[in-house]
């Protein structure tokens, strides 16, 4: 059986704004977080200027747990670009993050068995530091 | 409302060349011959062009003025968005001419993929702050993005790879009769699931082609219409837009879990309908976007050909089919086998449906739906007829 790895590292360039690099600097301190409205307690995700229910510009940075369930996932066998075959299988997945008010992350779930991968399985984050002040956040099976 | 004021007069194309192989011809030529083709169908002038409607962020209207001869240009504009808007172009270039801005207004859609190929487009996005929350994913592409939807599409209605090899192979037996068809040897059920899952549970043949190409309308008023070399093909109703729950969708993936698994048509669907005051049971044929088959489906749940869910049992009762099906669909082989140019080869079937001089031609057939990409917000239909 095939261990989902992790996608090619160079296909990721940060960049933020001054609404998400909070978020991005909490990721390289390995915490989780979610913007959260200050004036109706809606999450949003990624962070953004206005509050889509109240157009409101406050937010609290609400820190996660990191627990999560896989939403929808794929799985990713061919090279597309030159250098993806040794990234081979990875398996990009959408995660619903517990205590987000239903928020969805776009990330990778990796060290799991392909076969064992189910809509519903519960997930933890896991860090990988790319460079010095630069992690992305991705989950691996968690047992409970 | 824009209903029957307006008419497609003009059709024009130049061959849908494989991926990269149409060069040394530029981009701008490419598009130059498919609306000279096009003005020539109309028996129009080059030199009575004075609008383009575009989608996608169109073409550079200034060049294809000087390098056309177009003496005055009255309206130029374009739809924001991606292929989503290929057919609610043709309906941006009726609002022109209802308004009484232009007259004889072009639409075109083209591509050319040298180094870059669509199918990993947006690992060549420039790092921005949007784009940082699904670069690290490894989402390289459409394809990747389309099959988490088309996985939890899967999840909540049992739709199967059984529907979607059904999508493939009805496309494919259409492109077969289709001299300008990419890929005419014919797929069997066998074939489908030999392929290499690109993005499990997406397999190559889910996946539409890359063409080089362009193609071109000319879009006029209805009393103009009249007195031009081609039968009209009226317009009836071209929207364009799409709700705040789908947005930027596959580069988003927080949409309500009711519109998740969708093509994000639903709001323009029926408005389209209202607009033209017909029902999906009015529909002959449609060409419906399908850069994936999975979201074939998931527009003949939108667009209330079925019930929401319901689209892998529609297709795999053969409705789709050219002989026998109930609405045929994407009866040129569409963007899966026949050729894609972002969309408009789905105009241009629709238009040739309702000339009735299409390869494949459905009988009787009196009304057309064609669909934009679903993508990001503004997505679009059309509605024409004859």
């Amino acid at each position: 059986m095939a261990i989902a790895k992790r996608p090619p590292p160079e296909l990721f360039k940060l960049a933020t704004n001054a609404w998400t690099k909070p978020y991005w600097d909490a990721v390289a301190r390995h915490s989780l977080v979610v913007a959260q409205c200050t004036g109706c307690g809606t999450c949003r995700m990624p962070p953004t200027p206005f509050c889509p229910t109240c157009q409101s510009q406050q937010i609290d940075w609400r820190t996660l747990s990191g627990l999560g369930e896989i939403y929808s996932y794929i799985i990713v066998e061919r090279a597309i670009l030159p250098g993806m075959t040794e990234h081979l299988p990875y398996v990009p997945a959408v995660i619903t993050l517990e205590g987000g008010g239903g928020v969805r992350l776009i990330s990778n779930v990796v060290d799991v068995e392909l076969a064992d991968l189910f809509i519903g399985m519960k997930v933890m984050v896991v860090w990988d530091d790319l460079a010095e002040g630069v992690a992305v956040p991705r989950f691996a099976p968690w047992a409970g | 409302m824009i209903t029957d004021k307006t008419a497609i007069v003009g059709l024009g194309a130049t061959p849908y060349y494989k991926r990269g192989t149409s060069t040394p011809q530029t981009l701008e030529e490419l598009v130059g011959k498919s609306i000279l083709a096009a003005v020539h169908d109309a028996g129009l002038k080059v030199q009575d062009i004075d609008g383009f409607a575009y989608f996608a962020g169109g073409f550079d209207t200034a060049l294809l003025a000087e390098t056309l001869g177009i003496p005055e240009i009255r309206f130029s504009a374009t739809l924001t968005g991606t292929g989503g808007g290929s057919a609610g172009a043709i309906g941006l270039a009726s609002a022109a001419i209802v308004s009484g801005q232009a007259e004889v207004v072009v639409c075109v859609g083209a591509n050319q993929q040298g180094a870059q190929r669509f199918g990993s487009i947006t690992s060549a996005y420039p790092a921005t702050p949007e784009n940082a929350f699904f670069s690290a994913a490894g989402l390289v592409g459409p394809g990747h993005m389309f099959a988490l939807l088309a996985r939890r599409h899967m999840h909540l209605y049992g739709t199967t790879r059984e529907d979607f090899a059904e999508v493939a192979m009805s496309t494919r037996a259409n492109a077969v009769t289709n001299p300008n068809a990419t890929l005419r040897q014919p797929m069997s059920r066998e074939d489908y699931f030999k392929a290499p899952m690109l993005a499990d549970p997406h397999c190559l043949y889910d996946f539409c082609l890359e063409n080089d190409g362009a193609v071109a309308v000319i879009v006029t008023s209805a009393q103009r219409a009249r007195d031009l070399r081609q039968t009209p093909v009226r317009i009836l109703a071209g929207c364009h837009g799409g709700s705040r729950d789908w947005g930027r969708s596959i580069y988003w993936m927080n949409m309500p879990d009711e519109s998740f698994a969708s093509s994000g048509h639903a709001a323009v669907a029926k408005r389209l309908f209202a607009a033209a005051g017909v029902d999906p049971k009015d529909i002959d044929v449609a060409q419906i976007y399908d850069h994936f088959t999975s979201q074939v489906i998931m527009q003949l749940e939108d667009y209330g050909f079925c019930e929401k869910g319901e689209g892998g049992p529609f297709v795999r009762s053969g409705a789709i089919r050219l002989h026998g099906g109930r609405l045929p669909v994407n009866t040129d082989g569409g963007q899966l086998s026949c050729g894609y140019v972002w969309g408009m080869t789905h105009v241009r079937e629709a238009v040739e449906q309702l000339r009735g001089v299409a390869v494949n031609q459905v009988e009787d057939a009196r009304l057309a739906l064609v669909t934009g990409g679903p993508s990001i917000i503004p997505v679009s239909g059309l509605i024409l007829a004859n």
